[in-house]
Parts: structure tokens; C-alpha cells; sequence
């Protein structure tokens, strides 16, 4: 469905059902700005919705620069919305290069807003366009708004004494004020935005105010092409509650605060800056009311041996990076399984290998939080699914940590960490404690005492009388922890190290359908960040007739007891993943499945429509 | 109530066999920790130790306290963390040349510029013992081992100078074997606030055997070691009649014996432990040249790492409200759905 598409008629106003709009510009256009004050304003507007920030890797490329092009597109209807969306029906162009490099995602006859005052000579050179693309006729298959944003913007900021680079920068906020009134959104809450982030500076809030209302009115008065007039989205029917905007960094950071009170525990969170995992260490960095220490070590080694040492010290460690940080951390991590302390670290993948695509996301790190480390060292992965599902991981993750005294990986993944959708918010009163327990006991103490059910060795911190004991890398005997080059022993220690991981299936919950049911001819298994399009694929597939489940995989490491009876049941597996196929291997080898795979490594995520064409192919390929 | 039972250095031994070698210099400095550790006024319970790989890093394995043994290079990184989650502790890390100058040189550079509150123990060996002995940052130029049997080519560097750089505010120098001399260094280092760096000379008799004779040889120990005491003159020697003078013209540390040309005792430096150009200085002088300088070389207090993040966070309790996750939640734009 689109702009291009009317469903109904409703008082003159043209009612469709979902939307995608992308604004587009140069980095320093302002254009996530834009789009977040766009996301609040829909959100407060009733319709479900899904983001995607996509920003370049340069803070700052030269203006007009095709891989300075910053873009944040948005996703919104009437129905239920899991991804950013496949097709562009409106797309904001502030420069060439934002139009060249995102054209050829606009469906046809899509809507372009340009601002004609940034197609300079230049700019268009730049650009690699060898004529205007707004007058020279290239774009007839798209309706176009071509308007002299810059020219707009100065005459209505004029009031306000800006020099001439300040009132230029109220361009992104006119552009807003037209796509607001182009969706009948409410410019209110950005204009409350506006006054508190600028409380200091008065003059530039009211030219930014200026500027969005000179925007709404040019889209109320202006004669604008035939066919573009105000758009009505339905509001979406979804549950009743409390909402808001959350992104799986928020997600990820409340989740492990409130994991830390769950448990009784307090949490040191070490790390390193990397892209797109710093902004993690400063959400914490924002906490210091909850029981949560931050540190931003000199490196990933350092940080990633910080936590281990505060998890030794009775807190619980924590550190976060994206893959080349963590392949950095492997040794610790290591440590951490040798030692079987509690920890937690976080994977917020990115395309690579290497520095890659650092902006961009990728699933290419599972097997990494699988295998990456020396010797058997075996540790449970979790995956969240959606920005807000960061939270309940992140809990699950702390829970498993504690309880079980090993270090836990989450996989998250940029695109998940900077996209925000709408989180009905839960009441953290309904979440069950599980509060750890030290040891203070000197009876019979070891250091190698371990739970019989769980296997969790004791947690005995630094500080307890009594207690003082040593733990380290060298393996260690079974029954008393002391350093022991044994073999036998060591046997016994490898096999009760992995009985330990592995025992957790029994403490997570079984597999579940996200949709369909067991026994059919297709099931699509994903996990991570590739829920929301699969969902949608599998829903419109399953409209159209086919017989097709949806399997969606939280707890990668131990997999959930029941999984893989459940995929068996199925005729076809298809796994699409966004690498070049590294969880499909491990159900074909834990399961001996013919899974088949479906992969895309682009630095983009899956559109809703490679995966129905997959599944289509699939299923043709059965009957 | 009862009384506690006094604590003994010899509740801080461990059951664990030692496994250096007969003759290591470690022993010494195992029983020298041992005896500070009742005089340090912390309860037992209290006392950590942390250390990464190589011969030195054994140690916690040996003393009654908490311990964590690590790996190779990064215990000031695990210490951090230790102390970071409770500063309450009292956090000892024991290191050696290979494990914390050359696998771990970035760990203590970062840990004595942040000034974390640990006693930093630095074996120093000039050799990679556990690896069976092939030349580390502190060897010599022309070391012949494993690895360079030729000899080593390039230069070493000075651990004392090294922490200096590193922005440390407390820089102590001591010997295995000196027993009492050790154990007095081991008290100033825990009591300074704040990072503590003591640089241990310490032999290895199976790859690097006698590398510090010349310093602890009892014929030539007084003519090759530099006693600094804050605000005593560096003087030295059998007779105590030689001593060390700053010539004003080259900017630089000389040798002088009271009595000749006209020497007295008022051209000798007083030791201002204070004095970072001074430290400077004494890190540099090495024999045959001049004595080797033992003693705390530099001590200048400033504020902690981990004391600045905890109160950081005791300012914003003040004003903050409780730490609250539905509060958390609910915080910014929220909207509700009927």
C-alpha cells in the first residue's frame, strides 16, 4: 500500500493505510533530528510504527557528498508495522546526493520533496548528475514538490536576527512542518522539544518554530501539484496501555538496571567506544541513581577484564562492544568460563569483516559468540528481536548470568540499537526477582562448591570472613578448587563446565511458534533483528494461501530443548539471516537438517518482499 | 565477646606447595609481603590479590587472602574492576617485566594515570622466566637468549622512569632479597592513597642468575645503593662520604665524595620525594655508572580514580530520586492508548 494508492475516500482527504518516508540529506542537515520529532509526532498521532536511522560512517563529510548522505526513514499505518518498511512513497531530498542515492528506492510515482535551492552547480557535480534532475524531466515518473527550501526558510527566520548560517540550519524543522502537514500530525510536541532544547538560546527555538509553522502553512496555501494533499493514516488498533518510543540501546541499558534489582546485584559496566555500541556506556553513564558503576576502560582487554574482576568482587561485570572489540575480549571471555564467574557481553553487530560497515547492520557475529574463543568454552548466547525486546533479553541475560555463575552474550545489532518503535511500557512490578545468593558459610567451604541441580559454582565475594580463597586460569581440582594439572580431573572439569551450559535448556522456555503451526510444509526460522520482516512475509504469505510457520529464535546457545523436534515436524526449513549463513549451519549440524538458506550481507536489513519471494520459491519447490 | 586472635604472617600462608624454583627471588618477596600483611590494619577478609601470567604472578596462589590469578598482562584491568565494585578492598597486583611492561604495558600506564588505589608489585627479572627465558622489555642490550641468541639489539626501558611517564604519584624501588628494606617500602606503598609503584629487583637463578649482584653483593651493596629518604641528603658508601650532586650546568646527577674538592656535606641533594624532576633523575642513574637508587623515589599524592566515580555518584543521589525502573520507564514522552 501506498501514497500512490488510495484506499478510500474520506472528507476529501485520501486514506491509506501504511506509509514509508524517508528524509534524506547532508550529515549535517539535521535529518535524524527530523525524523525522531516525525517518529514522536506519529506515535502521539496513533498509528504503529518502525524506524530506521541510517547515517554515514564520516561525522562530517564535505556537504554534498554522496556518502555523507544521512537518511531516516519511517514506517507507519493503520495495521501492525515490524519493519522500517521495503519501498519509499515519499522521500525528502535536501541535496542531490541525498536524491541520487536514494531514488532508486522510491516506488513509482512516489512523492519527492526537494529543496531546489541546494541543487547548485556544485552540489549537482558533486552529485555526479550532469543536469538538474528537477527540470530536465528525469523524474516525470514521480510527482515532485520542487521548492526553494533555503529561500523559505531565510524569509521566514528573518525576524529573528540569525546570522545567515544559523537560519539556514532551520531547514530540516520547514521540511518537517510540510511532511506534518502532508500526515496530519501535530507539530505541538516538537515545538515543546524545540523550547527546552534551546532554553539558553531563545532566538534560535523561534526560528526553528518559525520555520516548521512556515512549512505547515506553505502546505496549506501553496498550490502544490495535482494528486498531493493531505494524507490520512487510520490509527493503528493496538493494545491499550502506557507507550513510547524506546530504542534497543535504551531497551538494552533499562533492561540490564533492571535485571541488576531483579537479582540483587549490583552491575559494573565496563567498555570501550566503538560504533554502534557507545551509546550504551552513556545511557548507563546517565544512571548513577541505580546501582551501576560505569568505566570507560583504555581498551576492549581492559574493559572486558574489568568486568570479570568486578564480577569476582561480587558485582556483576559487564561489557559491551561490536565484533572486532569482542573478537579483542575472547580472552577474558575465556577466563570468565574458566574461572565460571558471572558476566555479560554485548554484541552490537555491524557490517564487517573488520572496521566494514561500521554505521550499517549485520547478523555476521553468531558464530563468533558461539565459537569465538580458544579451548571448550561454551557459553549461552541470547538474541534479542526488536528494539524493545532488548529489554527482556537483556534480564534473561543478567538472570542466566547469576544464576548460573557464567558469562552470557547478547546479540544485538546496529540496526536494532538505533531504531525506535513504539513499546507498550510493562510494569516492572509483574517481572518475578531472582535474587542471588553469596556464600557467607565457612562450612565445608571450597571455592569449587557448586549447586547440584544448577551447577553454578558458589559465588564467594571478596570482603566475607572466612572465605579467602583463590580462583585463577590454571584448571582447577573438581572438589577443591585447587590449581590441578590431573587428567583425568580435567576431563571431569571440561565435561562439568559444558554439562553446566548445556543444562540451562532445561531453565529457559521451549520453543514457540510466531506464527502458524507445527506440522506444516515451510517453516522460516530467524532470529535477531530479522523478526519484523519475516513476520510480515510469513502474515502476507500465510493471506495468500501458503502453508508457511514462522520460528523465531531467542536463546541461540543452549537452543531450547524442544527446537528441534519443532523444525523436524516441518517438510522445509528456510533460515534467511543477514550473513552468508551461519545459524542455518548449526541447525544442520545440531539437527541434521536440511535447513536451506536465504542471505543477505548488503549492510541493509531484509525488505518484507526478499523474504515472501523466498518463501514462494520454497514452497513451489515442495509441490 | 572475645578478643580476635592476633594475625600472624603465618595465617597469610597458603597450603598450596610453591612451585618457583629453589633460589628464586620470589621467595623472599613471598615472606616480606607475608610479614607486612598483619601490620596493615586490614582485616584479612579485606585483602586481595591480583595478578596476571609468568613466574611473579603465582603468588596469590601462596598468600591466605582473596586472590585471582589472571592472564597475561591485564591484572591491572582485573584489579580496576575488583576495586570499581567494592572500594572497600584492599587490592594488591603482583606483575612482573614481561607480564606488566610488555604484554600489559597499556593496562599500567592507564592504571597509574587514573590513579587507582592498588599496590602495584613489579618483579623485575629482566627476563621471561615461565617461557623459559627469552629477553624482555628490561633486558639489557647484548642479552643472549632463546630469542636472541646473538644477542638482544634493542633498548630496554626503566620501569621506574616508565610509571613516571605514566603519570604514577608514588614510585618506589626495593630488592628481593632486603628483606626489611622491602617490607618498609611495602608500608609507604599501602599507605599512600591512590596508585602504588614498587619496582622489585629480583634474580633469576635459572635465566638471568646474579643480573643484580653488583647491587646486592654485601662487599659492594653500600657503594651501589642509593638509600633515598625523604629530606635526607643521597649520600652513600661504605664510609657514607659519597654522595650525589646536581651539577646546575648540565642539569644532571653526579657522583661526588665529601672531602674532595672541596665537597661538603652541603653540596649533596636532599631527597624531595616530592620532586617529579628529581624522581626523573634518580630513575635514570643506573650502575656501574652510579648507585642504583632504592627506596620511594617519588610520592605525591593526588585524587583517586574510583573515589571521584563514587562520588560522583553519591552527588547525584542527592538530587536524584530513588533508583526507580517504572519511573525509568515511564521517563520522556509517553502516550496513552484507551
Amino acid at each position: 500500500m501506498s501514497v500512490v494508492e488510495k484506499v478510500t475516500q474520506d472528507d476529501d482527504l485520501n486514506v491509506v493505510s501504511d506509509v514509508v518516508v524517508r528524509f534524506a540529506g547532508d550529515s549535517g542537515d539535521g535529518m535524524q533530528l527530523t525524523g525522531s520529532n516525525f517518529t514522536e509526532a506519529t506515535a502521539l498521532y496513533g498509528n504503529d510504527l518502525a524506524t530506521f536511522p541510517d547515517f554515514p560512517a564520516e561525522i562530517r563529510a564535505p556537504a554534498g557528498a554522496t556518502f555523507g548522505v544521512s537518511a531516516f526513514q519511517i514506517y507507519f499505518g493503520s495495521d501492525d508495522v515490524t519493519t522500517a518498511g521495503d519501498d519509499v512513497d515519499v522521500l525528502v531530498a535536501m541535496n542531490p546526493a541525498a536524491l541520487i542515492t536514494n531514488r532508486t528506492d522510491l516506488v513509482e510515482g512516489g512523492l519527492i520533496i526537494a529543496d531546489s535551492g541546494a541543487f547548485t552547480d556544485k552540489n549537482l557535480n558533486r552529485a555526479g548528475y550532469s543536469e538538474n534532475p528537477l527540470t530536465d524531466g528525469s523524474l516525470d515518473g514521480y510527482r515532485l514538490i520542487s521548492i526553494d527550501i533555503t529561500a523559505q526558510v531565510l524569509e521566514a527566520t528573518k525576524p529573528y536576527g540569525l546570522s545567515h548560517k544559523f537560519a539556514v540550519r532551520c531547514k530540516n524543522m520547514w521540511t518537517l512542518g510540510l511532511v506534518m502537514w502532508l500526515f496530519e500530525r501535530d507539530r505541538s510536541p516538537t515545538i515543546e522539544n524545540l523550547k527546552s532544547k534551546f532554553a539558553s538560546k531563545p532566538e534560535i527555538a523561534d526560528a526553528n518554530i518559525a520555520a516548521i509553522n512556515a512549512g505547515h502553512a506553505y502546505g496549506e496555501t501553496a498550490e502544490l501539484p495535482t494528486g498531493v494533499e493531505v494524507y490520512r493514516v487510520p490509527r493503528a488498533d493496538v493494545s491499550p496501555g502506557l507507550y513510547r518510543n524506546v530504542t534497543g540501546t535504551e531497551a538494552l541499558a533499562w533492561g540490564l538496571l533492571a535485571g541488576g534489582q531483579l537479582a540483587g546485584v549490583p552491575i559494573t559496566f565496563a567498555s570501550y567506544p566503538i560504533t554502534p555500541a557507545s551509546s550504551l556506556l552513556h545511557t548507563l553513564s546517565e544512571q548513577k541513581q541505580f546501582d551501576v558503576v560505569t568505566f570507560q576502560a583504555e581498551d576492549e582487554i581492559a574493559a572486558a577484564c574489568a568486568a570479570v574482576g568486578a564480577s569476582f568482587a561480587g558485582s556483576l561485570g559487564v561489557t559491551s562492544s561490536s565484533g572486532p572489540g569482542i573478537s579483542l575480549k575472547g580472552e577474558a571471555i575465556s577466563l570468565a568460563c574458566a574461572t565460571e564467574l558471572p558476566m555479560i557481553i554485548i554484541n552490537t553487530q555491524r557490517g564487517g569483516p573488520s572496521t566494514g560497515l561500521p554505521t550499517k547492520t549485520e547478523q555476521s557475529d553468531l558464530n563468533l559468540a558461539l565459537f569465538g574463543r580458544h579451548a571448550d568454552t561454551s557459553l549461552p548466547v541470547i538474541a534479542s528481536q526488536t528494539s524493545a525486546d532488548c529489554f527482556d533479553v537483556a534480564i534473561e541475560a543478567v538472570r542466566i548470568a547469576t544464576q548460573f555463575r557464567t558469562p552470557v552474550m547478547i546479540l544485538s545489532d546496529g540496526y536494532m540499537a538505533n531504531a525506535s518503535e513504539p513499546w507498550l511500557v510493562p510494569d516492572f512490578n509483574d517481572y518475578e526477582p531472582f535474587p542471588v545468593s553469596y556464600e557467607t558459610s565457612t562450612e565445608k567451604f571450597t571455592p569449587a562448591n557448586r549447586d547440584p541441580e544448577t551447577l553454578a559454582r558458589v559465588w564467594a565475594k571478596p570482603g566475607t570472613p572466612g572465605l579467602e580463597h583463590r580462583i585463577g586460569g590454571i584448571e582447577k581440582n573438581f572438589d577443591n578448587g585447587d590449581i590441578s594439572y590431573d587428567a583425568d580431573n580435567h576431563q571431569k572439569m571440561t565435561d562439568t563446565r559444558k554439562a553446566k551450559v548445556d543444562g540451562i535448556a532445561r531453565y529457559i522456555p521451549e520453543q514457540e511458534l510466531s506464527a502458524g503451526q507445527a506440522g506444516g510444509k515451510l517453516v522460516v526460522v530467524g532470529w535477531g533483528s530479522t523478526y519484523g520482516a519475516i513476520h510480515q512475509a510469513v502474515k502476507r504469505s500465510r493471506q495468500a494461501g501458503m502453508d508457511v510457520s514462522h520460528v523465531h529464535v531467542r536463546h541461540m546457545w543452549p537452543m531450547p530443548s524442544n527446537l528441534g523436534e519443532l523444525l523436524g515436524s516441518f517438510d522445509q526449513v528456510l533460515v534467511p539471516e543477514m550473513n552468508t549463513g551461519q545459524f542455518v549451519q548449526v541447525l544442520r549440524s545440531h539437527f541434521m537438517l536440511d535447513a536451506h538458506a536465504l542471505n543477505k550481507v548488503s549492510g541493509q536489513p531484509f525488505k518484507i518482499r526478499e523474504i515472501e519471494e523466498a518463501i514462494a520459491a520454497q514452497l513451489e519447490v515442495v509441490s | 565477646m572475645n578478643a580476635p586472635e592476633k594475625v600472624t604472617w603465618k595465617d597469610f600462608e597458603t597450603d598450596q606447595e610453591v612451585r618457583w624454583c629453589p633460589g628464586c627471588g620470589d621467595y623472599a618477596i613471598l615472606k616480606a609481603v607475608q610479614r607486612t600483611m598483619p601490620d596493615l590494619g586490614v582485616p584479612k577478609e579485606n585483602i586481595v590479590f591480583v595478578s596476571g601470567i609468568g613466574c611473579s604472578s603465582r603468588f596469590p596462589y601462596y598468600m591466605d587472602t582473596y586472590g585471582f590469578h589472571s592472564i597475561h598482562g591485564r591484572a591491572p584491568s582485573i584489579a580496576t574492576g575488583v576495586k570499581l565494585a567494592n572500594p572497600e578492598l584492599d587490592v594488591w597486583v603482583v606483575t612482573g617485566d614481561g607480564d606488566g611492561l610488555s604484554i600489559g604495558g597499556n593496562h599500567m600506564i592507564h592504571v597509574l594515570r587514573r590513579n587507582v588505589d592498588l599496590q602495584i608489585l613489579l618483579f623485575n627479572n629482566e627476563i621471561y622466566g615461565l617461557t623459559k627465558g627469552q629477553y624482555s622489555p628490561t633486558s639489557k642490550v647484548g642479552t643472549k637468549s632463546p630469542s636472541t641468541p646473538d644477542g638482544s639489539v634493542d633498548l630496554p626501558l626503566g620501569p621506574c622512569a616508565f610509571a613516571l611517564g605514566a603519570g604514577a604519584r608514588f614510585i618506589a624501588r626495593s630488592i628481593d632479597t632486603e628483606m626489611k628494606h622491602l617490607t618498609e617500602v611495602l608500608m609507604r606503598a599501602h599507605d599512600h592513597k591512590g596508585a602504588s609503584f614498587i619496582e622489585i629487583y629480583q634474580n633469576c637463578p635459572v635465566y638471568n642468575d646474579g643480573i643484580f649482584d653488583h647491587v646486592k653483593d654485601k662487599k659492594t651493596a653500600a657503594d651501589m645503593q642509593l638509600h633515598v629518604r625523604h629530606g635526607e641528603p643521597l649520600l652513600f658508601g661504605k664510609e657514607v662520604q659519597k654522595g650525589i650532586r646536581l651539577n646546575p650546568k648540565t642539569i644532571s646527577l653526579e657522583v661526588v665524595t665529601i672531602g674532595e674538592d672541596g665537597i661538603t656535606e652541603a653540596d649533596i641533594m636532599i631527597h624531595d620525594e616530592t620532586n617529579k624532576v628529581l624522581a626523573q633523575m634518580l630513575a635514570d642513574i643506573h650502575a656501574p655508572d652510579f648507585p642504583e637508587p632504592v627506596g620511594v623515589l617519588y610520592c605525591q599524592p593526588a585524587d583517586g580514580y574510583v573515589e571521584g566515580v563514587y562520588d560522583q555518584r553519591i552527588a547525584v543521589r542527592e538530587t536524584s530520586g530513588p533508583a526507580d525502573v517504572n519511573a525509568l520507564l515511564r521517563g520522556g514522552h509517553t502516550w496513552a492508548v484507551s
